[in-house]
């Protein structure tokens, strides 16, 4: 194993701020989709994650639940609820992929749903604010025990916000490993669908991932 | 009063712990919070809650309540009720009231602060004091705006655009305005009497003392008894399960005050209750928080059949009891709720039926949606995730940008 800088670990919190744009059929959310800040697309792609930590809701992204549930269209709901995340590097390229996905739709919609009064689709941003946490590691054993009690939001951060919002590529905990020689470990860990867990669920499947390193590694 | 320490066992020592770490950005903030009550009502009950946990966080956060006369208090409740949509008669002599109350405030109530948070409505005129002061204003409206009477809602404006941001307790709340808008949902306290846990035993006492059978299946609803509650649309809905299933109804309230509304509508839902010994109608003291507690945890299911809702904080601690609720789909109780996974979402009278027979026949089911609907306020709606939220509004008033890196 080589040597690498320590990894800090931060953590984020999250304040919804209200935007007043509230739509209530599918061509008043495309052209809204259009011109909101990409803090809004954040929102409504990424807040279940936080706000569901044990089991998620199904569809998990707002624009296919409000799609499925409210406007009950379920064919779109599902195309909108199976855009895969992970495929995005940055939220300019998922906010395109969401509206393409409506456009084509609309293309062909016949009649236009409209959502009853009340629950139409209102768009809210996020404000993330990130703060370094006390715990800092060099090495596996030290990674896992913060992984072990650390807040959701600490990994949540780590994992998703740095990827996608942060535009790095890849999650930060993969990029640490890189330098400290774990190259395989740091593909596995790149390679889990974390929108497909739950933060719970996820937190130990790393734990796990780590702890089966440490213990080929002949350390455990 | 509980301490920070207190909600550990709740909520986990690492969420107490990254508050701390949170509070680090905060500490020395003079925050002053400015609403109409003291006592009674859920802005002072959570004023009473958060005011003391920001305090034990370093903000110097004190709370200060303004004056007003009778005839005052009657324009605001109008107010009130508009801005919920409702139709009222309001005249010319109305906003003067309002005006004349608020002028004599501003005269003898001493603000300061680095951050004052004027909570609701009737004090919203303090605003006229900014230039007064080095200070961030906050406007924090607990009360659904989402359709408000015009004549009101454009009086009380240019008091609102002159703050430097607002906050409302859910999405549908926000209009488009000039200023920055904030979505802070309330929160409830899992130690209080209201929602702490309770044995067995207590349930059935309390259940028993209202004569309320233990072993039968018991549909609930908590709430003032208010025609924007539906008490008589929750017998109907009720009536309508009974058919198929041996069940019984408690409606519960505060008893009649001397709001004359909340008295009518006592005496038409007991009128229309009479002759159904299944149904229970309650009208309890305020305060009867153990009481309120032990109904919730002996229910079956609990109904929330608003017609309009600011956010629904009965909801909440139905949910935070692991109980599968049947709510309507209005205010706050949307961001609560998602259907079919943490409660059931209606918008009618067949629908409440409907969803209220689905749970009380799929007992299984019923519990799966409570397992989940506890989770959901876990991490969504106790005190301490609306600590952290105030701590942030703090913060965004002096940091610009999405994100804030400290």
């Amino acid at each position: 194993m080589s040597q690498a800088d320590p990894f800090h670990f931060y953590t984020r919190l999250h304040l919804r701020e209200l935007t007043g744009l509230k739509a209530k059929n599918l061509t008043e959310l495309a052209a809204h989709l259009e011109t909101v800040p990409g803090s809004v697309v954040y929102h409504h792609t990424h807040h279940f994650l936080q706000q569901h930590q044990y089991l998620s809701p199904e569809p998990p992204n707002d624009f296919a639940y409000w799609v499925t549930e409210i406007l009950q269209d379920k064919r779109l709901g599902e195309r909108l609820a199976s855009i895969n995340t992970c495929d995005f590097k940055t939220i300019r390229e998922l906010r395109e992929k969401i509206l393409s996905t409506i456009r084509g739709y609309l293309e062909k919609a016949k009649d236009l749903r409209e959502a009853p009064e009340g629950e139409e689709f209102h768009l809210v941003k996020s404000i993330s604010f990130v703060f370094p946490t006390p715990y800092s590691v060099s090495n596996l054993e030290e990674f896992a025990a913060v992984l072990k009690k650390i807040t959701i939001h600490s990994i949540y951060f780590h994992m998703f916000e740095a990827r996608i919002r942060l535009e790095k590529g890849t999650n930060d905990f993969s990029l640490w490993l890189e330098g400290l020689g774990e190259k395989e470990l740091a593909q596995k860990i790149a390679r889990l669908d974390p929108y497909t867990h739950t933060m719970e669920g996820l937190r130990t499947k790393v734990i796990q991932l780590v702890e089966n390193r440490i213990r080929k590694a002949g350390r455990g | 009063m509980h301490a920070l320490k207190d909600y550990e066992s709740v909520v986990g020592a690492e969420i107490v712990e990254e508050l701390r770490l949170l509070s680090e950005k905060t500490k020395g903030l003079k925050v002053q919070n400015v609403n109409s009550t003291a006592v009674g009502g859920g802005v002072a009950e959570i004023l009473n809650r958060m005011v003391p946990l920001l305090r034990e966080l370093e903000v110097d956060a004190r709370w200060d309540v303004i004056k007003g006369g009778e005839k005052f208090f009657k324009v605001t409740k109008k107010f009130h009720n508009a801005l919920h949509g409702k139709a009222e008669e309001i005249g010319p002599n109305d906003f003067s009231v309002f005006l004349e109350t608020s002028e004599m405030n501003n005269r003898s109530l001493e603000l300061a602060g680095d951050i004052l948070v004027i909570h609701d409505p009737q004090p919203i005129a303090l605003i006229q004091q900014k230039n007064k002061l080095n200070a961030k204003w906050i406007w924090r409206c607990h009360i659904d705006v989402s359709q408000p009477d015009e004549r009101v809602w454009n009086f009380l404006r240019p008091f609102m655009d002159r703050y430097d941001g607002s906050v409302f307790s859910a999405p549908s709340f926000s209009q488009e305005l000039p200023i920055r808008q904030f979505l802070i949902s309330p929160s409830i306290d899992p130690l209080s009497d209201k929602n702490k846990e309770l044995s067995e035993e207590t349930v059935r006492g309390i259940l028993e003392k209202f004569q309320i059978d233990p072993e039968k299946p018991l549909v609930t609803q908590v709430s003032r008894f208010d025609y924007l509650k539906d008490p008589l649309g929750v017998i109907e809905a009720f009536e309508r399960v009974q058919k198929n299933v041996d069940c019984q109804l408690v409606l519960v309230g505060g008893e009649a005050s001397d709001d004359p509304e909340s008295v009518e509508v006592l005496a038409r839902v007991r009128e229309r209750a009479a002759g159904n010994p299944d149904v229970h109608v309650l009208a309890i003291p305020s305060g009867s928080d153990l009481e309120i507690n032990a109904l919730q945890r002996g229910s079956t299911v609990i109904v929330q059949k608003s017609i309009r809702e600011g956010f629904g904080l009965t909801v909440t601690e139905a949910l935070w009891k692991a109980k599968p609720v049947v709510a309507s789909a209005v205010g706050g109780i949307t961001l609560q709720i998602s259907h079919k996974y943490s409660g059931l979402l209606c918008r009618s009278v067949e629908g409440a039926a409907y969803a209220i027979k689905q749970v009380l026949q799929n007992p299984e089911y019923g519990k799966r949606l409570g397992e989940n609907g506890r989770e959901q306020v876990r991490q969504n709606f106790l005190l301490t995730r609306h600590l952290r939220d105030y701590l942030l509004l703090f913060l965004a008033l002096s940091h610009e940008g999405d994100i804030v890196r400290f």
